[in-house]
């Protein structure tokens, strides 16, 4: 959270802007995320910012795991990664297991 | 207007300008890590980061871990609360090395902390190319620290025989990525039930590629395995 916080501070001062009107997110089911503790940690983090107030776009992105034994990707039928060809759970997430900071509003 | 709850409201209309970042905000701790796992690779030192609950017993499996383990084996410990220094002064007096890392506010320990900390283990006289085994006991918590690479070679998740036989599939992230399931009390396993069949089935739908193994630090049962595969 606070890398979050400082990243848009840094983004926004070096485009010299006076205000962060949006912050766009993109997460999945497996980061780990709670979309409501996010917002709130973000209210905290950026108050008293340039970013105070900030509209908060949180995208869920849908997770998808890689196969190797198959060489296939495959999306989740629950938290834990199976594969529905071979029954193997994969370690190797390919989609849904970071933050991402998609994007920034800036005003001016 | 709404531009908080998400209620449905289109936003206000800005003069705002879109500046596209598409940065993950788990890679500053990921370089980090790298620049860690640099420093235990030119040390040749073998690192392992245990994670578990408040309260499975990572300070009690540390304590027995270094009484147990031959003198030739130099062990040292780095240990993550919110507050107080009791569990390194607990390490400390079992006479393993151990600096604390207070976190404050935040509920996990990353990359740089730990990289901070070890310059607080030089400076205590125990330079990390004098040690074999660091071993880094994260805060207690189950959700957060799974994001966060250490840089460490092996990630352990400890569960103790108390903690109810679903654990693992709560808590899936944490036991998908460690390579090291170690279930803890297991003295007091008949005392409370504990279901040793239900733990094994949870943990083969979201951990089948991790060792399993059972210890009791009260009783000395599965140590020496433990440290045999701490060791790797």
């Amino acid at each position: 959270m606070m890398a979050l916080g400082e990243r848009v501070l840094e983004v926004a001062a070096r485009e010299g802007a006076e205000r962060v009107v949006a912050i766009h997110l993109r997460t999945g089911a497996l980061a780990g995320v709670d979309s409501l503790a996010l917002r709130t940690a973000a209210e905290i983090v950026l108050a008293g910012t340039i970013a105070e107030g900030a509209r908060l776009a949180i995208e869920e992105v849908t997770p998808a795991w890689w196969c190797g034994p198959c060489r296939m990707e495959f999306p989740p039928s629950d938290v834990l990664g199976r594969c529905p060809a071979c029954g193997l759970a994969s370690r190797q997430v390919l989609r849904g297991q970071d933050l991402l900071l998609h994007a920034l509003e800036l005003d001016p | 207007m709404c531009s908080h709850c998400a209620c449905g409201l289109p936003p206000p209309p800005t003069l705002a300008r879109a500046v596209v970042l598409g940065e993950s905000l788990l890679a500053r701790n990921d370089h980090q890590a790298a620049h860690n796992r640099e420093h235990f690779r030119a040390a040749g030192v073998r690192v392992v980061n245990l994670l578990s609950s408040p309260g499975t017993g990572k300070t009690a499996l540390l304590e027995a871990l270094a009484a147990r383990s031959p003198s030739t084996l130099r062990l040292a410990a780095l240990v993550g609360d919110l507050a107080t220094d009791q569990d390194a002064r607990r390490l400390q007096q079992a006479g393993l090395p151990a600096v604390q890392i207070t976190t404050g506010q935040v509920c996990h320990l990353d990359a740089a902390m730990v990289h901070q900390a070890l310059a607080q283990l030089e400076a205590t006289g125990h330079p990390l190319a004098a040690v074999d085994l660091l071993l880094i006991e994260n805060v207690g918590n189950l959700v957060c620290p799974a994001s966060f690479s250490l840089g460490e070679d092996q990630r352990v998740v400890l569960l103790s025989v108390t903690e109810g036989e679903d654990k693992p599939l709560k808590y899936p992230a944490t036991f998908h990525s460690s390579d090291l399931v170690v279930i803890t009390k297991v003295d007091l396993a008949e005392a409370v039930g504990f279901d040793r069949a239900l733990v094994h089935r949870s943990l083969q739908r979201v951990a089948p590629a991790a060792q399993v193994l059972e210890t009791s630090a009260r009783t000395g049962v599965g140590m020496d395995a433990l440290l045999e595969a701490l060791l790797g």
